[in-house]
């Protein structure tokens, strides 16, 4: 368990002052000059050795990212996009940093930009996340004022700054290379890769697309070093990670936690237990929507990391942990997920554009029940059809909660089409009232 | 250069080559329906899946993913397979089964490869999306439900015709590609879309429902609204054109096709001269071949040879032209001309009235300066090749523009003005782009007819001689000197010297009761009132316009897709067309009329076929001698016509008011009208 010492985020609950005073205090912009003083290579060495992975869902290795730009600025110039378009269902810990901590994500985004030769950084927040964004935007605003960003930065003599983007609800935006195309003011639909955004990115030039999350952490990095960030947690899943718990807990909250720790300690010591006793536990989604369900059994020894959720066949994803009951009808709630895929998928590629709506309808037909058990197997094998064969992750995000909903629990979905045979006459044929409606607006 | 191996074949192929062309390299031929040639890669209908043997991620679109050195690309495994069956199983399932009312049938894509990668029955029990139709003009039915959604309309629009008014909106499953305004496409190359369309979302509105693409016979041709020479296939069924579509020529028209000459084929019907015609007693009367030839030929004979003239139109064949030249020159007349319009030309080089950098050397360029000419109406195909070098990213291409400019022209232009005075700034260096113009390697200048057409064209071509001259325009490995022609028979005419030769009158001077006897072969681009009362006219065409309607005889002539013919392009490109039908009622080949015409008079010409009358003309005109581009030396040293005289302060004009209906043809078609009428309500709305 994390010790109150190694907490980054001193002030989630937003108990203190957020503004550039409060933030001070708590050790923020404290003496920024002597970290950029130590150059481009030492601070991506530092961060590499931190062994800090993207906070976003993917977990690449933010450092490795960095060391991926052009080491000199050549004829154009490089970018930092700062990925805050938060947007997967059961994750909300970037909102608490902004809103708590917004000088973080200011001094990280001078850092990270310092890093990796930018003298410009877009932030792209999620268009709902209003209040955040004016939290955001005094913070930028008192920065200016005192120097710490601008011209000659922090007294560096390196030139920085920093933009709001406000994105516009789509959940699609929140993939990297659809937000360049939304911050250029296209249609936010993901690009091919290659080129990936290090070569060609924003308006074409070299881009960094990090987390809020990922961003933010770096100046504490470079302060208490990469040592200390790499003590806490497990090998090759280091440091503190920013939470979400939600759904069927006593209390639902974002804390800050160290990776690895078991994800039942997580829910009753943060959450509070599941509501009415960890035996009315039925399924933990553990990282936001996409990511495969996991059953009573596996949440008992599961820890929360990278590898180990992994192990599993989930993944660790934004940490946005989704606790479902007993009382969950848990067919209508991945139902629910299909709708909210089909309703994100941008259209461009084919299998996911038409798949996520074949799933979501078929998805729907089997929560009343009114199906045939060999639909369980072709959702499957469209699901199969759709995961891998798309140009963004989206393909997944459509597949994974269906499928880990089939193999998990396939006999509730067998049960249920049973039922419905039984009250409806027993027919073999799939019956189709003439009203089913479809779509899920 | 990168070697790979494509279901073990062995390839090389330039880095940066995409895994698809490698493997059409290796003769595989990989599925697609976004992947286009010519259009930028979108890489999202994931059917041309393949595998690469231990990458992290085995199977990627293939066209979207670069070659690297030494890669193992198998395009047949069951993995491959399963995926493109998955994909066609899932673009399938909102697709509607209409295949035997669509008019794609037989020529779709999707049809195509559902029969090696669809399933044999749907597992897909849920309803299917309809898409509500939307309008994009007269020229292109659509059926958006059919749509697949693979971009390429959009990308077309985007990057090759340069009119950004296809887009999609929405999202996912309800994402549909729409006209942002629904009020017909604005662009001269619309028609190409339908090509683009993998499926039946987008058809032909012309000839909806009027054949199916297997009832078609196909025969080569050139295309004769304008003076690109695209390449086109002329489909048939029984003796009618059902169809243009264009060839593919990477030199001349790559795969694009002018509306006006994809869609103007209706106009092959309408109007038609089948049968002679002679005015007797001031009324036209029908006659038979032989009375109409009698006709013409006694009131050859009986004038004064130099009170003879001919004027040949904008759709000739060389051939044709060839003939009546002789006939001309064998009465004793050398009053010929085949500029309608009195454009001057300086034919002391072949290379001073030939768009000499080539079609495909537009690409190479990299300045512009456009004297008197709008390309989009003129000649929109090779405004594409222009839009397609102004794209590319490798250099600037900066290109100004001289002259009128009545739309946009589909890239950036500086706009220097509609008075030509500028020319005289930039030759003194006085001029913004007289350092563009000196800074360049591989300078272009275009002089169109807006200028060749005006009183003080001499002026002006010396001008852009010496403004030629001046900027290094034509340097032993590179010759920008352009004159862009809009008539398909003009390069050919002047080639064959169909111009005033020896003292002999121009169509100025023919006009101005400077003869008698009036030839017209084809010609009904000139106000027809000008020609004297007292005048004999002789109308050879095929088309019954005002000129028809003045003539003394009418011999019924035959349309380019109803003759073989040669005809060369503003390049100076020698191209033959062949017959795709025959010509209608008594109608016959122009060649042949003037043959009987000329065996009438007692002056029989050489030549008794086709054949045989291009040896003659080739003995004639060495030129015509093969097909292809021809060799033609500019050398701007040896120009002889500078003259003192000075540019006249006027604007230029535009020498296409009208850009559907610039010919005999394109007026008689239906659909050319329709379109005329629709782009005038638009600008008169956008007027407002």
């Amino acid at each position: 368990m994390l010790s109150d010492k190694d907490r980054i985020f001193t002030n989630l609950y937003g108990h203190d002052d957020w503004h550039l005073a409060g933030a001070r205090k708590r050790g923020d912009w404290d003496n920024t000059k002597a970290i950029l003083a130590l150059g481009r290579e030492t601070i991506i060495k530092t961060i590499i050795e931190s062994g800090l992975r993207g906070r976003g869902g993917a977990g690449f290795s933010t450092g490795m990212k960095w060391s991926f730009m052009p080491k000199k600025e050549g004829p154009l110039p490089h970018y930092m996009v700062i990925n805050g378009d938060e947007s997967e269902p059961g994750t909300c810990k970037d909102r608490e940093v902004m809103r708590h901590e917004p000088h973080k994500i200011v001094e990280g985004a001078l850092l990270a930009s310092f890093a990796i030769g930018a003298h410009t950084a877009y932030i792209y927040i999620r268009g709902e996340y209003y209040n955040e964004a004016n939290h955001l935007q005094a913070a930028i605003d008192e920065a200016y004022e005192a120097g710490l960003i601008g011209k000659n930065a922090c007294g560096s003599g390196w030139d920085f700054d920093f933009y709001i983007h406000r994105g516009a609800g789509a959940y699609i935006c929140g993939e990297e290379t659809a937000q360049l195309e939304s911050l250029e003011g296209k249609k936010g639909m993901p690009r091919l890769k290659p080129p990936f955004p290090a070569g060609s990115g924003l308006y074409g030039c070299p881009t960094t697309i990090n987390n809020v999350e990922s961003i933010s952490v770096t100046p504490t990095i470079m302060r208490r070093g990469a040592a200390w960030f790499a003590g806490i947690g497990r090998p090759n899943n280091t440091g503190p990670k920013l939470m979400a718990l939600s759904g069927h807990i006593e209390k639902p909250c974002v804390f800050e936690e160290a990776l690895g720790v078991p994800l039942k300690k997580i829910i009753e010591k943060h959450g509070g237990g599941v509501r009415g006793g960890w035996d009315n536990l039925l399924a933990v989604i553990p990282g936001g929507s996409t990511m495969p369900l996991l059953t009573k059994e596996v949440c008992e020894t599961v820890l929360m990391d990278f590898d180990d959720l992994r192990k599993v066949g989930s993944g660790l994803g934004t940490a946005g942990i989704i606790v479902m009951d007993k009382s969950t009808d848990l067919i209508k709630a991945i139902a629910r997920i299909s709708a909210f895929y089909k309703h994100e998928s941008c259209g461009q590629c084919s299998p996911c554009r038409e798949g996520s709506g074949w799933v979501m309808r078929v998805m729907q037909r089997m929560v009343e029940g009114r199906a045939e058990i060999e639909e369980i197997d072709l959702l499957e094998k469209i699901t199969g059809q759709i995961e891998n064969a798309t140009i963004c992750a989206m393909g997944m995000s459509v597949a994974w909660p269906v499928q880990a909903l089939i193999r998990n629990f396939r006999p509730m979905m067998e049960q249920r089409i049973h039922e419905y045979k039984a009250n409806h006459g027993g027919a073999t044929q799939v019956q189709v009232p003439a009203e089913f409606s479809v779509g899920a607006r | 250069m990168t070697k790979l191996t494509v279901d073990g074949i062995q390839v090389e192929v330039p880095s940066g080559t995409s895994v698809l062309q490698a493997c059409e390299v290796a003769g595989k031929e990989i599925p697609r329906f976004c992947y286009h040639e010519r259009l930028s890669v979108a890489g999202n209908c994931r059917m041309c899946i393949v595998e690469i043997a231990g990458s992290r991620k085995p199977l990627v679109s293939s066209c979207s993913q670069p070659v690297g050195e030494g890669m193992v690309v198998k395009t047949d495994t069951e993995a491959v397979r399963a995926a493109r069956r998955g994909t066609m199983e899932l673009l399938l399932i909102n697709h509607p089964l209409d295949c035997p009312i669509c008019d794609q049938g037989g020529e779709c894509d999707l049809q195509d490869q559902a029969f090696a990668y669809g399933r044999d029955c749907s597992r897909f029990s849920e309803k299917k999306r309809a898409v509500r139709d939307k309008y994009m003009g007269p020229l292109i039915r659509t059926v958006m439900t059919r749509c697949i959604q693979c971009s390429r309309c959009i990308r077309f629009t985007n990057e090759i015709a340069g009119v950004p008014e296809l887009g999609g909106i929405n999202r996912g499953e309800n994402l549909e590609i729409t006209p942002f305004i629904e009020q017909g496409l604005s662009s001269e190359l619309s028609g190409n879309l339908i090509d683009v369309c993998p499926v039946g979302a987008l058809t032909s509105r012309p000839t909806a429902f009027h054949f199916r693409s297997w009832e078609l016979k196909n025969s080569d041709a050139i295309d004769v609204m304008d003076a690109v020479g695209t390449n086109i296939m002329i489909q048939v069924r029984g003796n009618e054109v059902m169809r243009i579509l264009p060839r593919i020529n990477d030199d001349v028209n790559e795969e694009w096709l002018s509306d006006k000459g994809r869609f103007s084929l209706d106009g092959l019907k309408n109007r038609r001269l089948d049968r002679p015609w002679v005015r007797i007693n001031g009324k036209l009367t029908e006659v038979s071949w032989e009375e109409a030839v009698n006709a013409a030929a006694t009131k050859l004979k009986s004038v004064s040879a130099d009170r003879i003239g001919a004027i040949a139109g904008d759709l000739c064949d060389a051939e044709s032209m060839f003939a009546l030249k002789q006939l001309m020159n064998n009465l004793g007349s050398s009053n010929t001309d085949c500029c309608q319009d009195g454009a001057f030309y300086d034919l002391s080089q072949r290379g001073l009235y030939l768009f000499n950098s080539t079609i495909a050397g537009i690409e190479n360029a990299d300045a512009l300066l456009i004297i008197g000419s709008f390309p989009r109406h003129e000649a929109p195909v090779l405004n594409a090749r222009i839009r397609k070098r102004w794209l590319s990213l490798t250099q600037e291409f900066p290109i100004g523009m001289v002259g009128p400019l009545p739309s946009d022209p589909n890239y950036k232009v500086s706009h220097l003005g509609q008075d030509l005075s500028v020319i005289d700034q930039i030759l003194e260096g006085k001029h913004d782009f007289a350092e563009i113009l000196k800074s360049a390697k591989k300078p272009m200048i275009i002089l169109g007819h807006g200028a060749l057409t005006r009183s003080d064209a001499s002026a002006i071509f010396s001008k852009v001689v010496q403004l030629a001259t001046k900027y290094e325009v034509v340097t032993p490995n590179w010759n920008g000197f352009n004159v862009l022609h809009h008539s398909a028979s003009r390069v050919a005419g002047l080639d064959l010297g169909f111009v005033p030769q020896n003292q002999g009158k121009n169509i100025a001077a023919m006009l101005n009761n400077g003869v008698e006897v009036l030839w017209l072969l084809d010609a009904d681009e000139f106000d027809v009132k000008t020609i004297p009362d007292n005048c004999f006219v002789i109308y050879q065409g095929h088309h019954g316009e005002k000129a028809a309607a003045r003539a003394d005889v009418i011999l019924p002539g035959a349309t380019y897709t109803e003759k073989s013919g040669t005809y060369t392009n503003t390049e100076g490109r020698v191209q033959r067309s062949y017959r795709a039908i025959f010509p209608p009622g008594m109608a016959k080949e122009d060649w042949s009329i003037i043959v009987a015409v000329a065996k009438a008079c007692e002056h029989e010409l050489p030549f008794y076929d086709l054949e045989s009358l291009r040896d003659q003309m080739v003995k004639n005109h060495p030129v015509f001698a093969s097909i292809g581009l021809q060799e033609s030396n500019l050398d701007l040293q040896k120009y002889t016509g500078a003259t003192s005289k000075n540019i006249e302060k006027q604007p230029v004009m535009s020498i296409i008011s009208d850009y559907f209906l610039t010919n005999s043809i394109s007026r008689a078609s239906s659909t050319m009208q329709e379109c005329s009428k629709l782009r005038q309500t638009i600008s008169a709305e956008a007027a407002e």
